[in-house]
């Protein structure tokens, strides 16, 4: 993985930034040493590492605007990072970056349960936001894995997702406003307590822009009703092929399902291993189908869902009947990362998505690609939406493991573009999938999205190195080709 | 002498527009020409038409996704999905009779007019919007021509996708100032099984606000929620009998949940809740389907030919307030509160002042729209919600990153780009 080179003129201005800088902040916000900065120098992609120029901890938007409006006088590049969780390198610092932490934008501001929403500084947990409504029945439903630690500007940052998508989207469809400073001090507000934009739905397009537009300072979310109530179905399957028809037909037969997991035989048995949630062993896939909603709703549905397991061949067919019972079948799932990491010293966990009916053909050429490997793949599948996470194991001990690993992920996603899928479902692009973007995208679509960064960062300063192969200013991103000429298409029809 | 462009092949459309960048010559981007009466006027002469990239591409089912050409008619998509139990979740109004040369009432079961592009481009949802979300949760991906006659695309054909930036967000709602849009993916829902409706008569504003977000903030999942003020619920075949104000809650689903959960909705708001012993009905499905189309197509509104009408976005609980403080001005306006109050129609005399309009929301309160009036009107009055100057900038910039000679309905949404 390259990154942009360090640029000199960057680097010789390190001390007297440093001064700047704790002018504006308690010299403790100011982190300079390198023992301080250590903790700031990977993110979860943690096989990449990178001592960031300096590291501040702002604790107001005030202060924030200062920092940026200094680097931006400077013409310093910026890196803007709230848990550190991501998976794709998005918060990786760069050797001549000021990393901006905003772990002290830790406030929850308003719960307004009259207008079903709730504002919070963008350094709070995704988990926090839901905890904070949940006396009164409500919660946050996007649930990323990570939702312990991981911060709902980062959430923003990433368009981050969880096992309830399919039903309750995204960050993107949860969001009604923001607040933001733009790399030269600027603060906007976009949205707020309403449904849709009064202009260019820039908040849209800010969600899952990876910090390359601007800083999230404070996030809107829209909280919902608790569901009544939630039941699973533990269906086991002798083939991938009976596993993926039943998920055809659970959707056909126009059910949305608020989860639909699928686990392969490794996972199986790997989670059972480790927290023994009694998964059926002899199963070669296995399906988790949560359906919540009112009770009533709720019992009519999984009753057709566990017809149409039977109905398809499935091996083995559990129905929760309680609380402790559904979470118990969601326990092996939820332990998925860590039962892998017990088997292997290292894995990759990446992250395409497809269209569903690809699945058998996508882990057939999975398990090809295995063998020339020469290593193992296992996968977890958030079979309603068609979002496949292989993880690859590996170990970073064995020299050329990492690599072999890294060109194993590179191809899988590949394989995810050429049968009509995409790189990233949810973990982004950062700088895992950075070179693979034109796998998916060719130069005049990079060059508009590029274009729409420098509506926002004409120098290319904020967070430079990730998403895009090669980050061009605004001037380099080419002229109008214009043929000067007469009414083209003289034979269209015309009125 | 006017010109109608009506490319059907992308490299045609990415030539017109190369000539349109040399010859400085801006062009009205049109669809079937539905929502023409929307936005600013604009200096165009002539028309770049969308209608030529039109049939459904790819429909998978099982998917939930569709592509189909930016110009292909609504009613094709809709007529489509319907054979195969699907639909598209945000229910995309049809409020062509608002901008017929002379105001008409929609003929029921007609055709819906407009395309898929044109949905999209207006970010076009109806009442189900505050549950399903917008035109632009569902918007998936394009092909499109830039302002520089450039093609390119943005999105996937997958439901889940954070690859590269949301153009398709952003695109949603822009009106065809930022690109033309040539080939559109949504995804697509299935139809519930069962629609019932529970009405409640007699309520105020302020009742019906507390009343629709109760019934929000419940467990019941409601998919609709509307305020209609007698005058307006008159105009209703479905609920003018009641002769009073009408509260509508819509829920859907499996048909034994739906009798579970309007019984669950009369005893939280009726017996011994908010509203004990108010008067109450349900409807059938069928009716119900008809109400709730006409709440979303504006054809219960008094729409006479001068009349102009506004759509605010607005925090709901403000709505009640913002009601009273613009009719105490005006008391000819008519309105009604859908998306359970998230969004305010308002039908107002010619020349209702916007400052009257706009003034009543709260700071940072959402924003208003002038969705029919005029052409001199809407050169005067801005169209839409005028932005801080930080925000108009970057809308500048947004615009120009796009179109930077701007030929792509120049002046639409704002006189400055």
């Amino acid at each position: 993985m390259q990154m942009p080179a360090a640029e000199p003129a960057i680097l010789a201005q390190r001390e007297a930034l440093l001064a700047e800088l704790r002018a504006l902040l308690p010299v403790a916000r100011v982190i300079a040493d390198a023992a301080g900065l250590r903790a700031y120098d990977c993110d979860a992609l943690t096989a990449y590492r990178q001592m960031p120029l300096a590291a501040v901890l702002p604790d107001t938007v005030a202060e924030l605007a200062g920092v940026l409006a200094i680097c931006h006088r400077r013409n310093i590049k910026v890196v803007a990072r709230g848990a550190g969780t991501s998976l794709s390198g998005g918060a990786l610092p760069l050797a001549d970056a000021v990393l901006i932490g905003l772990g002290r934008f830790n406030r929850i501001l308003d719960i307004d349960y009259a207008n079903r929403c709730l504002t919070a500084q963008s350094g709070v947990t995704n988990l926090a936001l839901s905890e904070a409504v949940a006396a009164r029945n409500f919660y946050y439903a996007p649930d990323p894995s990570s939702q312990i630690a991981c911060t709902i500007g980062g959430n923003v940052a990433e368009n981050s997702g969880g096992v309830h998508c399919l039903k309750y989207g995204m960050t993107t469809n949860n969001l009604l406003g923001l607040e933001m400073v733009l790399l030269d001090g600027t603060v906007v507000r976009l949205g707020g307590k309403h449904m849709d934009a009064d202009g260019y739905d820039l908040l849209g397009l800010l969600t899952g822009s990876e910090g390359l537009l601007g800083v999230i300072t404070e996030v809107t979310v829209r909280i919902l009703p608790r569901p009544e109530t939630a039941r699973a179905a533990l269906l086991g399957f002798a083939s991938n092929e009976d596993a993926g028809r039943v998920v055809a037909a659970i959707i056909a037969a126009g059910i949305i399902p608020a989860g639909l997991e699928k686990m392969d035989r490794f996972i199986v048995a790997a989670t059972e291993e480790f927290c023994h949630a009694g998964y059926p062993l002899d199963a070669e896939a296995l399906l988790i189908v949560e359906l919540d909603g009112p009770a009533a709703e709720v019992d009519y549905l999984l009753e057709l869902v566990v017809a149409i397991a039977r109905e398809n061949g499935a091996t083995s067919v559990r129905a929760s009947t309680n609380e402790a019972e559904r979470l118990l079948f969601w326990l092996g799932r939820k332990s998925a990362f860590p039962a892998v990491g017990r088997l292997s010293p290292d894995y990759l966990c990446m992250d395409g998505t497809i269209p569903r009916h690809q699945l058998p053909h996508v882990l057939q050429r999975m398990a090809q690609m295995s063998l020339r490997y020469g290593l193992r793949v296992t996968n977890v599948f958030h079979a309603g939406d068609g979002n496949l996470h292989p993880l690859i194991l590996y170990d970073a001990n064995v020299p050329g493991e990492l690599a072999r690993a890294e060109a194993f992920g590179a191809e899988i996603l590949r394989l995810c573009v050429e049968v009509g899928g995409v790189l990233t479902g949810e973990h982004g692009v950062g700088v895992e999938k950075r070179d693979l973007m034109d796998t998916m995208f060719d130069a005049d679509d990079l060059a508009q999205q590029m274009r729409v960064k420098s509506a926002f960062d004409p120098e290319g300063r904020l967070n430079p190195g990730k998403v895009f192969p090669q980050l061009h200013r605004c001037a380099e991103l080419g002229h109008l080709h214009v043929h000067r000429g007469q009414i083209p298409f003289p034979h269209l029809p015309r009125l | 002498m006017a010109t109608i462009f009506t490319p059907n092949r992308p490299e045609e459309l990415s030539e017109i527009l190369r000539w349109a960048v040399a010859n400085a010559t801006p062009l009205a981007v049109v669809g079937s020409g539905s929502k023409s009466g929307i936005g600013r006027p604009m200096p165009t002469e002539h028309v770049l038409s969308l209608a030529g990239f039109s049939g459904v591409g790819r429909y998978e089912p099982n998917e939930l996704v569709l592509t189909a050409g930016a110009g292909t008619p609504l009613a094709e998509i809709e007529a489509l999905l319907a054979r195969n139990g699907q639909m598209l979740a945000f229910e995309p109004p049809d409020h062509t009779h608002l901008f017929a040369a002379s105001a008409t009432a929609p003929i029921a079961g007609a055709a819906r007019a407009g395309t898929l592009g044109g949905v999209l481009a207006a970010n076009s949802s109806g009442p189900r919007r505050f549950l399903a979300g917008a035109a632009r949760d569902h918007f998936l991906g394009f092909r499109a021509v830039n302002g520089r006659g450039e093609a390119f695309k943005a999105g996937g054909r997958v439901v889940k996708n954070v690859t590269g930036f949301d153009l398709p967000k952003l695109l949603a709602g822009s009106w065809g100032t930022l690109a033309a849009l040539w080939e559109v993916t949504v995804k697509v829902m299935p139809v519930p099984e069962f629609s019932g409706a529970l009405l409640i008569f007699g309520l105020d504003d302020t009742g019906a606000s507390r009343l629709m977000r109760t019934a929000a903030a419940s467990a019941h999942v409601v998919s609709g929620a509307a305020h209609l003020p007698a005058r307006v619920a008159a105009r209703s075949a479905a609920v003018k009998a009641a002769g009073q104000s009408v509260t509508a809650l819509r829920v859907e689903g499996p048909e034994l949940s739906v009798r579970h959960r309007v019984a669950g909705l009369k005893a939280l708001l009726i017996g011994g809740g908010q509203l004990e012993g108010a008067d109450c009905d349900e409807l059938d499905s069928a009716a119900a389907l008809a109400l709730w189309r006409d709440i979303g197509d504006l054809a219960l509104l008094a729409a006479g030919d001068t009349r102009e009408i506004w759509r605010l976005s607005l925090p709901p609980a403000t709505a009640p307030a913002v009601v009273a403080h613009i009719v105490n001005g005006e008391p000819a306006v008519e309105w009604l509160q859908d998306q359970a109050g998230g969004t305010l129609w308002l039908s107002c005399p010619a020349g209702t002042p916007a400052e009257q309009i706009r003034g009543a929301l709260a700071p940072d309160g959402g924003h208003a729209t002038l969705w029919r009036a005029s052409a001199a009107r809407r050169s005067e009055v801005p169209v839409f919600q005028p932005q801080p100057p930080a925000l108009a900038a970057l809308t500048r910039r947004v615009k120009a990153s796009f179109d930077p000679q701007a030929v792509l309905n120049p002046g639409r949404m704002y006189s400055d780009s």
